[in-house]
């Protein structure tokens, strides 16, 4: 039994007048203790949208409607009253945002921010809750713990921001960390020691993380288990080694060429994928990256394509998949 | 900066273990500062300082509450003894002007002039003060719940935020002067009243601001933030959104200052302050002197400058605290 089970789950934004936004529509994963799954996609695939319908974040107002189920330890998080889920997120399942300076309160120390978690899930005075946020801050690699808690976000570099974001995240030992591209805002150097960090508490603390990130350069070093979003689905699952010696689904072939590589020729050019993300087909009119697909047969429109499972696990909704021949830049 | 990076063994990348390497470069890559926390408050200060329209507005203010606070003791005469007539100083048509004596002359009933100005800063200075409270509390009330409401409560915080707003629609559609006047007639003339029906003029103004920079601050990535790890919703709004959308409900306050010294000033002139006239109130003083306009205009002057200088010195102050706290002048 995973952690984390995520069934069709399905978001569709609606307003009057237009047309329905699916931004999500059927996406399912599940995420065992332990384990990292990387959601992988370009801008607008629905990798965000799918963090905050897990986390009961999304607008609750006319038009936003929320399908699927997502069972986490036997609850479904989907089906949570905002009461519960406000004391699910925190204590169970936490998150991790994209830039951290606005995801900083301005006006507060670094020290409150930290503490208003534990004071809210621990129980805690403030002279306990101060204690551990020291040891959480040290714990994060924030040099000068203590001095540190009295200094306000604009203080503070950008990796000492996102570091001070994780202290947070994981003040409650939660048992799934939802990192929503934790590295985009931060410097080349600053990637890798947060995710550096990011590794090490899963490892020591046996929590499940989901991993959104655009950049496949991440999960490569990362995650045991990636999906590859387009449009709201999953295009291509497969355990890391599996994905990148041997991608099937054209998207994915696109998106790994697209990464600057050390040792490519000098003068090489990148190949990025034709076209960008609002180029899609809606799924039931056939394949949605066909319109940019260089793969493409009369058969990729129609029908929507079914996932295509494999004897390893490794599955891609695709009609026409790359060969596996083909000798690309297979690197793990 | 530069001599404050710690001096270890020297830098070198090659050697040693890859976590070793990324605790070094974290420390390094920290901001090394030995200030304390810098909140956005002292920095405004700082900002504040070198701002010489703040420092004139500022010096301004301490003068202006130094004469309210410490002048009615130092005065040299009693400001309503009316000494001029039983002396038989004041005859119909002529007031004595300046004099080694009385600074600035009588008043029309032969009071020392330069003593009612001094006192009369007080009245001005707590009615101001007063009135402006007045407004900031109930219009920072109303604001605060309506744009809790409208930002965290969903539907049925919309509705609320709508019922508060068009109750403080209905009070900004009407002139505020006009406003004043009928709370001040419907609540017989006082000083009270005086304060009540400036204070409930700046009500709207308070409100809508407080409202506004609330719901744009609830759209802020820190409140998701703070909601994605549980902290309930009157906590977030409280303790996260509030201390952000303070800053121009605080440089309105001070503006409104300069307006309410107005307000109370054109109240009083317009016979509906203070009911015992013989203390002496700026606006009311300016009142009394039109009639001897033609004889001893120097009695309109003098009042009507210190109503003009005081508001002034809140209005530069407080457009220096509005660059100050401005996110989108900050460099």
């Amino acid at each position: 039994m995973a952690l984390l089970d995520v069934k069709d789950l399905s978001v569709t934004f609606a307003r009057r007048g237009q047309r329905t936004v699916h931004a999500v529509d059927g996406v399912s994963f599940s995420v065992d203790a332990g384990e990292v799954v990387g959601l992988v996609g370009e801008s607008g695939c629905g990798k965000s949208v799918t963090s905050l319908a897990l986390m009961g974040l999304l607008p609750r107002q006319r038009g936003v409607s929320v399908g699927g189920s997502a069972i986490f330890d036997g609850t479904d998080l989907l089906q949570l009253d905002q009461r519960s889920m406000r004391d699910v997120r925190g204590r169970d399942v936490a998150m991790i945002f994209q830039d951290p300076l606005s995801s900083l309160n301005p006006v507060i120390p670094i020290g409150l921010q930290v503490t208003e978690v534990l004071v809210r899930h621990r129980d805690m005075g403030r002279e306990a809750a101060r204690k551990e946020a020291v040891a959480l801050l040290d714990r994060v690699g924030i040099p000068d713990p203590q001095r540190r808690l009295k200094e306000y976000p604009h203080q503070l570099s950008g990796g000492m921001r996102q570091r001070a974001l994780i202290a947070m995240a994981v003040a409650c030992q939660p048992r799934l960390l939802i990192a929503d591209e934790p590295t985009t805002a931060l410097d080349v150097t600053i990637q890798a020691q947060i995710l550096e960090l990011l590794k090490e508490l899963v490892r020591d603390s046996d929590t499940a993380l989901i991993m959104i990130t655009h950049d496949l350069g991440v999960v490569a070093g990362m995650c045991d288990t990636i999906n590859v979003l387009y449009a709201g689905r999953v295009v291509e699952t497969a355990r890391r080694k599996e994905l990148f010696a041997g991608r099937r689904h054209p998207y994915t072939v696109g998106l790994l060429r697209s990464i600057p590589r050390l040792d490519a020729g000098r003068g090489e050019k990148l190949t990025p994928i034709r076209g960008s993300v609002r180029d899609v087909l809606p799924w039931t009119e056939g394949c949605a990256f066909a319109p940019r697909c260089d793969f493409r047969v009369d058969a990729c429109l129609g029908e929507p394509p079914a996932m295509t499972p494999t004897h390893t696990g490794h599955e891609y909704r695709c009609v026409n998949p790359v060969p596996l021949s083909q000798p690309e830049e297979a690197r793990a | 900066m530069r001599s404050t990076i710690p001096r270890g063994p020297r830098m070198t990348l090659a050697p040693g273990k890859k976590k070793e390497k990324l605790d070094r470069l974290a420390e390094l890559s920290a901001v090394r500062d030995d200030e304390q926390g810098v909140s956005l408050w002292r920095e405004a200060m700082r900002r504040l300082r070198r701002n010489p329209s703040a420092i004139v507005g500022a010096a301004i203010l301490v003068i202006f509450v130094l004469v309210a606070v410490v002048g009615p003791f130092l005065v040299p005469f009693d400001p309503v003894d009316q000494s001029g007539i039983r002396e038989g100083v004041i005859k119909p048509g002529s007031i004595p002007g300046s004099s080694a004596e009385h600074w600035l002359g009588y008043d029309h009933q032969g009071r020392d002039e330069f003593s009612r100005l001094i006192v009369g800063a007080r009245q001005t200075l707590i009615v101001g003060i007063v009135s402006t409270l007045i407004g900031l509390t109930i219009g920072v009330t109303i604001g605060g719940i309506a744009g809790a409401a409208a930002g965290l409560g969903g539907r049925w915080g919309r509705l609320i935020d709508s019922v508060l707003m068009r109750i403080v629609d209905m009070l900004l559609s009407l002139p505020s002067l006009l406003l004043a006047v009928s709370v001040a007639a419907l609540l017989g003339p006082s000083l009270t009243t005086v304060m009540i029906a400036v204070g409930v003029v700046s009500v709207p103004i308070f409100a809508r601001l407080l409202r506004g920079s609330m719901i744009a601050q609830a759209n802020r990535d820190y409140v998701l933030a703070a909601s994605s790890l549980g902290v309930r919703k009157s906590r977030i709004a409280i303790s996260h959104i509030v201390p952000n959308s303070l800053a121009p409900v605080i440089v309105q306050a001070t503006l409104t200052l300069a307006t309410a010294i107005i307000e109370v000033a054109a109240l009083s002139f317009l016979g509906l302050g203070n009911p015992d006239s013989t203390q002496p109130e700026w606006g009311l003083m300016l009142a009394d002197a039109q009639v001897y306009l033609d004889v001893r205009p120097g009695l309109a002057i003098y009042p009507a400058l210190g109503i003009i200088i005081t508001a002034l010195g809140f209005t530069l102050l407080g457009e220096a605290m509005r660059e100050a706290l401005d996110p989108k002048l900050r460099r």
